[in-house]
């Protein structure tokens, strides 16, 4: 159990910077996601705290303690790899017992603590294959289990479930969240799928090329994005955005505005703000996406409960939308 | 459907293969004939007929003490080449993969000494170690070290290892650092967030997955101890003193054509072409199974 705090953290590869400073105080069992798109520099973040990768400037603080010249080793965490990174020549017990045995703790004790590890992640049946003999989800767990025997203070995960299929993926989110839950450890989780950090996460971290654009709650970034590159990252289908202008916006700094597509009103041809062409739809059973063509030709979503009566492909109709649902761009991206 | 490319006709595929059936016969299975088909005769000292006696050359090779010696001497020879050169070599690949900046010229560096002929790197290093004119026994001099491996036989058993090792470093070195880079760098990193620290890291993650490499090594560089090695010990020592460094490769050569002893000569062939034989089987049956992932 503990703190992480990240005070102006920069990375920078040769003359390259790739972090430009970011900033997060993580209270003791925060469930912290560092979300955003392939580049962002969200995993070279997380292995700067876990000591992989040096620190530039800026400090990296663990219980208080700064830990910027500490090994991987002497911070107390455990850490969770896309690949993996299972020992190939050793059995699930040896890979859970690794950490264990290296840090001189008594046999009774590592069997205990691997047992009981094994029981919590369904892994009993397994403790004396290799790693090659079992599936990928399996293969997930050990990692996991080789990160809780541990019992670190924080728990780091770089897109865990990414090497995953679909099914799967959202299964073993659910197991994550549950785990992280019944120990309580603080943990910091990389991922690039807004899904998966809309559902994990308590607070989380929207990376854009370098800068922490937004951190907050899930629904809190969902409802209110600091950003344009926010907006348009999180929520799926991403957030609309029509020119300033075409929509009538008053406001002189505004250049684009941002609706949601659950707040796109799809009305009859003559009302409304905006005059729109419906070019596709797509029924998707609970809710009806449709996809229209605006006056000079941006393409905006509208997302309806498949109990509304849509809209046929090809008609002309209005798009309405609350003030309240509006949000306002300018040309930096950030809202006004 | 098969997946492979396939040949119909007979004769095509025949063609193709010709030249190395052609090279392989004539180069190996003929001579290798030859020698099985000589070891059972004793010619006489000038050649010019051949009496059969059987397995006779064989049992007096078995029976005799300098034969039996060079088989020590084999294998005390080829123990240490082994060592020697895996062990540098893979001390060196674990310098070069940690190495960042400049490992293309350090890499480039360490491989060239495996383009220098074994005869050539003998010269080389008799040069350095020549007792009258040589660099290194003259510093050894300086030093209060009497080197001469002419008469001392411990020493010119050091000198053809070293020599033998030299160009063989690089080989291994090419290697071990393949499979040190094949190794995925995120088991490493776990190992690290585990705990351990570099010793312990190397023990027992790095070394047991480098494995597989270190088997086909250690039977590349047995066969390579055993057979290769003639043209340094030939240039060095020629088997002296006193057949301190005749090895059975070398005695082959210097009791056939030296001594002309050629019936025991190819019997002696005969009992190397079963030792390569049978090292090559240990490779093939256990590299494969001994690959961890």
């Amino acid at each position: 159990m503990a703190t992480v705090k990240l005070d102006s953290l920069k990375k920078s590869f040769g003359k390259t910077e790739v972090i430009h400073g970011v900033d997060i105080d993580i209270k003791d069992g925060e469930f912290i996601v560092i979300v955003g798109p392939s580049g962002c520099g969200k995993s070279t973040l997380l292995r700067m705290v876990a000591g992989l990768e040096t620190v530039t400037s800026g400090t990296v603080q663990i219980d208080g303690a700064v830990v910027n010249d500490r090994e991987p080793m002497d911070r107390d965490i455990a850490m969770v790899f896309q690949n993996y990174a299972l020992y190939p020549h050793m059995s699930v017990f040896d890979n859970m017992a690794y950490g264990l045995k290296i840090a001189g703790t008594p046999k009774a004790e590592i069997a205990e603590r691997v047992d009981t590890a094994a029981k919590l992640l369904q892994l009993e049946s397994y403790l004396k294959r290799r790693p090659r003999e079992l599936s990928g989800g399996q293969r997930q767990r050990v990692a996991m289990g080789r990160a809780i025997v541990r019992k670190p203070s924080v728990f780091l995960f770089d897109e865990p479930l990414s090497n995953l299929d679909a099914k799967l993926r959202v299964q073993m989110r659910l197991e994550i969240k549950q785990l992280q839950r019944r120990l309580g450890v603080t943990s910091l989780y990389v991922t690039h799928d807004q899904v998966e950090a809309m559902t994990l996460a308590d607070r989380m971290i929207v990376m854009n090329a370098g800068v922490a654009d937004q951190i907050g709650a899930p629904l809190e970034v969902y409802a209110n994005p600091a950003t344009e590159f926010v907006a348009g990252f999180i929520g799926s289908p991403p957030t609309n955005f029509v020119n300033a202008d075409l929509a009538g916006i008053g406001n002189p700094d505004a250049v684009k505005l941002g609706v949601r597509p659950e707040h796109l009103n799809v009305m009859p041809s003559g009302s409304g703000r905006l005059a729109a062409k419906v070019m596709y739809t797509e029924a998707l059973g609970a809710e009806t996406l449709t996809h229209l063509e605006l006056a000079d030709g941006t393409m905006v979503t509208a997302r309806q409960s498949a109990t509304e009566a849509g809209a046929a492909e090809g008609t002309e109709v209005g798009l309405d939308w609350q003030d309240g649902d509006e949000m306002l761009f300018d040309r930096n991206g950030k809202r006004c | 459907m098969e997946k492979r490319v396939t040949f119909k006709g007979l004769w095509l595929p025949l063609l193709l293969v010709l030249p190395q059936i052609v090279i392989t016969a004539v180069f190996f299975f003929y001579p290798a004939g030859q020698a099985i088909w000589q070891s059972l005769f004793i010619p006489d000292p000038f050649g010019l007929s051949m009496k059969y006696v059987g397995l006779g050359n064989f049992e007096y090779l078995l029976g005799n003490p300098y034969y039996r010696a060079s088989f020590v001497t084999t294998a005390v020879f080829s123990i240490l080449v082994t060592v020697v050169s895996m062990g540098i070599a893979l001390y060196l690949a674990v310098l070069a993969d940690r190495l960042i900046k400049g490992s293309g010229v350090y890499r480039t560096l360490l491989i060239w000494p495996y383009a220098v002929a074994p005869a050539v790197a003998g010269v080389l290093w008799l040069f350095m170690f020549n007792t009258r004119v040589g660099v290194v026994s003259w510093y050894l001099g300086l030093l209060g070290y009497d080197w001469n491996h002419v008469l001392n036989g411990e020493e010119a058993m050091g000198l053809v290892v070293v020599a033998s090792a030299w160009g063989r470093i690089s080989y291994n070195f090419l290697f071990f650092l393949a499979g040190l880079q094949a190794i995925p760098k995120s088991v490493i990193e776990a190992a690290a967030i585990d705990g351990a620290r570099f010793w312990t890291r190397f023990r027992t993650i790095v070394f047991p997955l480098l494995s597989p490499t270190t088997f086909f090594l250690l039977v590349v560089n047995i066969v390579y101890a055993f057979f290769e090695t003639f043209g340094v010990i030939h240039t060095i020592t020629s088997g002296g003193p006193q057949q301190s460094t005749t090895i059975l490769v070398y005695k082959v050569y210097a009791d056939g054509f030296v001594g002309q002893d050629l019936g025991s000569s190819a019997a002696q062939s005969v009992i190397l072409l079963v030792i390569v034989g049978l090292l090559t089987i240990v490779q093939f049956k256990f590299i494969e199974r001994r690959v961890h992932y």
